[in-house]
């Protein structure tokens, strides 16, 4: 049996997206025969991760400054803001590189099964940004989900009364998708945001 | 312990990292729920999306184990309603109400009808006072019918204008005057009258929600929280509102 350190380290590790018991034990033993190289070099960067990172107070965003990186880029459009669930999906569109103005994190959704309600959201720092001058659109980047949309279109009765122009993301047939395979509901919706060619 | 049953998508919560708990309306099973592997995944998501008619088929060792459900689409319901708010709170007002009305795994046939024929109502534009209807067919269905066919005072079935919120039954026009203040309005197309107006419909739902409240939901039956849903209450709010804005009929 191994000793109570082993075990807790296993425990938590099998708390890790991903990880089941089994591969929690194979990983805490990667981690121990290589201790030197990786087992403390990676105890030191979770330590130091778990210090220096703050959460945004401007968009909700995880980096080690507040304002984040990306509130504080001078290069970035402050025009737009795009409002996103989690800071996921705010990765997610980094990644594509192909925006560049700044984000909004809700932190969630509305659900009314789970209890979500508009004030367990950051909605209301929201409306404070899009009434600043500078803002001219909000796009609301939110998941195709019931919950999504609902989210999305509480929003935007909020922003009713901010000057800015509220815009969505397109749903439709996604890049490299084939008619054949897609489920009806995406195509309902291609359907329907179809646009002149 | 399977079956195999048409059913209609109430919720889909998370469960660990890939599968979903979803509980469905079926058709001959009630308000039933099972673990979906694999329905956070891309290719399932957007089939346990809220109103969607499914398939299911069920499996579990034993009657009174969560068990597994096996999802096939029949037609997606909710992705016709993502861009309209309106309806799509509706939508979500209905499958709300359905999981915290009806008891679990009880069957409840008339409440599955009525579900599937407000689906096909969203699409047309008398959906609004359908949806009222239906939520007095689930008042019905659990034992709380209101009684509109004649006036609890005067045996009469003429000009039938308010509904007692103690016993549920219509009160006629002349019989309800003295008591207005204490009365619940009947809206004209409960009572028989043809057409139907955005205030009427309002005032259909402030009844139901009376009914509902204190029968279906404050008395912990099913999964009643005790509280009615917050997705009703953010329906009405838009239904006012879009009511006030295009001038209420």
């Amino acid at each position: 049996m191994s000793s109570s350190e082993i075990e807790r380290l296993i425990q938590l590790l099998a708390k890790l997206p991903g990880l089941g018991p089994r591969s929690a034990r194979r990983a805490a033993l990667h981690l121990i025969k290589r201790r030197e190289s990786l087992l403390s070099p990676l105890s030191d960067a979770m330590r130091e991760a778990a210090e220096a990172i703050k959460t945004c107070s401007v968009c909700g965003n995880l980096d080690t400054r507040d304002p984040c990186a990306i509130c504080a880029d001078p290069r970035r459009d402050a025009a737009l803001i795009c409002v996103i669930e989690e800071v996921g999906d705010l990765w997610a569109l980094e990644r594509t590189g192909s925006f560049k103005g700044l984000y909004h994190v809700l932190g969630g959704t509305l659900s009314a099964l789970e209890g979500v309600g508009p004030d367990d959201l950051n909605v209301t720092g929201l409306i404070n940004r899009a009434r600043k001058p500078e803002v001219t659109e909000v796009i609301l980047a939110m998941n195709a989900t019931v919950e999504g949309q609902t989210t999305a279109h509480y929003i935007t009765d909020r922003l009713a009364d901010c000057e800015v122009t509220v815009s969505r993301l397109a749903h439709g047939v996604p890049v490299g998708g084939e008619l054949d395979y897609l489920d009806d509901g995406t195509l309902t919706a291609a359907l329907r945001s179809r646009r002149p060619f | 312990m399977e079956w195999t049953d048409e059913a209609i998508v109430l919720s889909a919560r998370p469960h660990g990292e890939a599968a979903v708990v979803a509980t469905l309306l079926t058709r001959g099973h009630g308000r039933h729920s099972g673990l979906v592997q694999g329905g956070r995944s891309s290719k399932q998501r957007g089939n346990l999306q809220p109103g969607n008619r499914v398939s299911a088929r069920w499996r579990a060792r034993l009657a009174d184990h969560l068990g597994t459900l096996t999802i096939e689409p029949i037609h997606n319901n909710a992705a016709a309603m993502l861009d309209d708010p309106l309806r799509l709170s509706g939508l979500v007002s209905a499958c709300t109400m359905t999981e915290v009305a009806l008891p679990d795994r009880e069957p409840h046939e008339p409440v599955f009808h009525g579900l599937l024929a407000l689906l096909e109502a969203f699409e047309t534009p008398v959906w609004a006072p359908a949806y009222v209807r239906w939520e007095l067919g689930l008042l019905q269905e659990l034992g709380f019918g209101l009684d509109l066919s004649s006036c609890a005072a005067t045996g009469t079935n003429d000009a039938l204008a308010y509904v007692s919120p103690r016993t549920g039954r219509a009160v006629s026009l002349s019989a309800g005057e003295p008591y207005r203040d204490k009365l619940l309005p009947l809206p004209g197309f409960l009572a028989g009258h043809g057409g139907w107006t955005d205030r009427e419909v309002l005032a259909g739902l402030d009844l139901t929600g009376h009914f509902l409240e204190r029968n279906a939901i404050n008395t912990g039956s099913g999964g009643a929280s005790g509280q009615m849903p917050a997705a009703r209450a953010r329906f009405i709010e838009r239904y006012r509102k879009m009511a006030t804005l295009s001038g209420s009929r």
